[in-house]
């Protein structure tokens, strides 16, 4: 998995936002040691388009939206947006530049402030660039709590905790889109929240996606949620690419073993879906202080040969469109072994 | 000679009686209310099921539909402002009002739960092996060397490598899925007959979550346990449970066998909660059918059917009476509903509603039955 490589990467100009090489590494305390949080990859996103990043914990998805945002800034590797480098500027260049970038995040309750009015929590990027005069402003947190499905004459003078889990998220995603901006960044925007507001939520960003012209990076863990937003899909494993493509081709054709696991560790509301039949997954997702050699998937992966600890796979196409980093990426119809063990591979 | 701790709670002896044959356990229309400031909360009203030896069952539901309430009633695990009603029978032994000193020797060699969060459940500053053989070292009468013996035969047995080494570790020193393999641990240590897992993998990815459901599901099946398994995620019950009720503002509003609750599905919440969950072989950008608004305040519940206002069926005559809990159009598949899914009550119900653009309680439908979200807040 190791997924190093660019091969996947659209023409810049097509591109609103382009990451070459990303590295995030951090320290870890005094020990001298570094997790290596994002190691080497790189992404674009089309204009309009939205895209899902999705893999387990610790496999650096959010690192890596925050690293766009330059929060904190990566360790190397550059952040191509709108014409910009993001990781060359400083100071107020890089605060102008980046109001076209905004953040959702996943805990809806503790990102907003509990003492401030929903009107002002929305307000606030308007009223700190001054773009909007007062009474323009007024219209506008009317329209964007209209919007996400909140009543402003009887809920613009509430305060976070008098609204509920999905109600507080409405209230984020507004914030968001308050400013017009070009890129949103959503990270986990739905895993605190209950399966019937999920779904609220997913329709909303849609809904909110198509009427401001927005484009989205969709960070989850979930790949049914990721699945059902999303245009392209980057498939993460440990700080790299795992494999990248259109929803549909993934699903139906996933190229990479982890994908496959991923895909099967989904709990499907179907009995007759027997569990023991789908992919076996084995281990946990090792530290990313000391990642294992060549392709990091190696150790969990029921493919794994020699090859994949001495050399680390680079991202090539499989099929137009469908980018996977594996040296023995899956034919279409290739089987795991399933949790019951049978399968025609040895584990 | 036995030699006895002053401080031994009496083990299995205590239920030598115990019947071999008979439902496991009894409950018989529990109702657990709290007191708060704002008035009594309903959590639970008035539920009632019986669990056989060696079976699961599934209960569903979204946050504050009282299924946790419900679990930590049967165990007992309730805080001080709480008004309990109904009854509870455990082989027999009636435990629907029993005190925390009449419960404690159930607890672990009778019944047992794990958690949702393995981390703040299991204790930071004590090590892992100390916690499994508390529990053996204070029900049965075993010396220390014993009971880690049994402490790393457990271990093993939940998939933990170097399970010795692990004995001497500490919580922060495991993984989210390791600790909660060790919190499964110690629940079987003393052989429960009954074990309950509240949301057991919600808080973990989800590939361990796999490896937990599958590992939760091998021990039962291998002890012959009966579980309750507590979740909001209709795919976790779909392929493990025998049952599966499905709750709704304190009450079950559906209970059927699992395959029979997602073929024959009945009661409009439980399709709802089935439509709104996006699916792997959707394609990208299908619309979800979400559940407009909210669960209703459990202070004052409305009268009538509680899914009335979010529910597209909704007649007048839900808004008036609540129906009884019923099955009969097959036995063992119960439901609350007087227009259910499927049936031809329910289609003409729906008919009536898309012709007037709304249902009963003012909620807008269109197609099939999805509510409109427009202005509707979640």
């Amino acid at each position: 998995m190791a997924g190093t490589g660019t091969a996947h990467l659209r023409p810049p100009e097509e591109t609103l936002l382009r990451v070459e090489n990303l590295v995030v590494e951090f320290r870890a305390g005094r020990s001298g040691l570094k997790v290596h949080a994002v190691s080497n990859i790189s992404l674009d996103v089309k204009q309009g388009e939205t895209l899902g990043l999705v893999g387990e914990s610790g496999c650096g998805k959010s690192t890596t939206g925050k690293a766009i945002m330059q929060l904190p800034p990566p360790t190397s590797g550059r952040v191509l947006f709108d014409g910009h480098d993001m990781t060359k500027l400083a100071g107020e260049e890089l605060r102008s530049t980046r109001t076209a970038m905004k953040m959702i995040f996943q805990d809806p309750i503790s990102s907003l402030n509990p003492r401030r009015k929903v009107e002002d929590i929305i307000a606030e990027g308007l009223r700190i660039w001054k773009t909007t005069s007062k009474e323009d402003e007024q219209k506008k947190i009317d329209e964007m709590m209209l919007a996400v499905g909140l009543d402003p004459a009887l809920q613009r003078g509430r305060r976070p905790f008098q609204f509920s889990g999905g109600q507080c998220q409405r209230i984020s995603i507004a914030r968001a889109v308050v400013t017009d901006p070009k890129l949103i960044i959503c990270d986990e925007p739905v895993s605190a929240l209950d399966v019937s507001v999920q779904a609220q939520i997913l329709n909303l960003l849609e809904d909110m996606k198509e009427r401001y012209g927005l484009t989205l990076i969709f960070i989850a863990h979930d790949l049914a949620v990721v699945k059902n937003v999303s245009d392209r899909i980057v498939v993460m494993y440990l700080g790299k690419i795992c494999e990248v493509g259109s929803p549909d081709v993934i699903y139906q054709h996933p190229a990479h073993p982890y994908t496959r696991v991923l895909l099967d560790a989904i709990p499907i509301p179907d009995p007759s879906v027997r569990p023991e039949t789908r992919a076996k997954v084995v281990g946990e997702i090792p530290s990313p202080v000391a990642p294992p050699s060549g392709c990091r998937f190696r150790t969990r992966c029921p493919k794994a040969q020699p090859k994949c600890a001495d050399e680390e796979p680079v991202i090539e196409e499989v099929q137009p469109g469908q980018f996977v980093a594996c040296h023995f990426p899956l034919a279409p119809g290739e089987t795991l072994p399933t949790r019951n063990g049978s399968g025609p591979l040895n584990v | 000679m036995i030699r006895r701790k002053k401080t031994t709670f009496p083990g299995t002896e205590r239920f030598a009686d115990a019947p071999l044959d008979g439902p496991l356990l009894e409950v018989d229309e529990v109702k657990t209310q709290f007191k708060t400031e704002r008035g009594l909360v309903h959590a639970v009203d008035g539920v009632s099921f019986t669990l056989e030896r060696g079976k699961t069952i599934g209960i569903v539901g979204e946050s504050g539909c009282g299924k946790s309430v419900l679990s930590r009633s049967i165990m007992g695990l309730l805080p001080t402002n709480v008004v309990r009603h109904g009854s509870i029978k455990f082989e027999g032994h009636e435990i629907g009002h029993a005190k925390a000193a009449e419960m404690r020797p159930f607890w672990g060699t009778q019944m047992a739960m794990v958690f949702q969060d393995p981390m703040t459940s299991l204790n930071p500053v004590m090590r892992i092996g100390s916690q499994i053989t508390e529990s053996l070292r204070v029900h049965f009468d075993v010396t220390k060397e014993y009971a880690d013996e049994t402490a790393v035969a457990l271990l093993v047995s939940v998939g933990i490598p170097e399970a010795e080494r692990r004995m001497q570790e500490y919580p922060h020193q495991l993984s989210g899925g390791m600790r909660q393999r060790v919190m499964l641990a110690i629940a079987l240590a003393c052989g429960p007959k009954l074990l309950f897992a509240d949301e057991p993998t919600t808080a973990l990815d989800v590939t361990v979550q796999a490896q937990i459901l599958d590992l939760l599901q091998q021990q039962q099946r291998e002890r012959f346990m009966a579980m309750v398994l507590v979740t909001h995620d209709l795919g976790v019950v779909a392929g493990r449970t025998d049952d599966i009720a499905v709750m709704y503002a304190g009450r079950v509003v559906e209970r059927a066998p699992t395959r029979s609750l997602f073929e024959h599905t009945r009661h409009p919440y439980t399709e709802a909660l089935l439509k709104s969950i996006p699916k792997l072989a959707m394609p990208s950008h299908a619309r979800l059918d979400a559940i407009a608004g909210r669960p209703p305040d459990l202070v004052k519940p409305p009268s009538g059917c509680k899914f009335a206002a979010r529910c597209p069926y909704a007649q007048p005559k839900c808004l008036t009476d609540e129906p009884p809990l019923d099955d009969p159009d097959q036995p063992g598949h119960s439901y609350r509903c007087f227009f259910p899914v499927g049936s031809q009550a329910g289609r003409d119900a729906l008919t009536r509603n898309l012709a007037a653009g709304e249902t009963a309680t003012g909620l807008p439908v269109r197609k099939e039955g999805e509510a409109v979200l427009t202005g509707v807040t979640g």
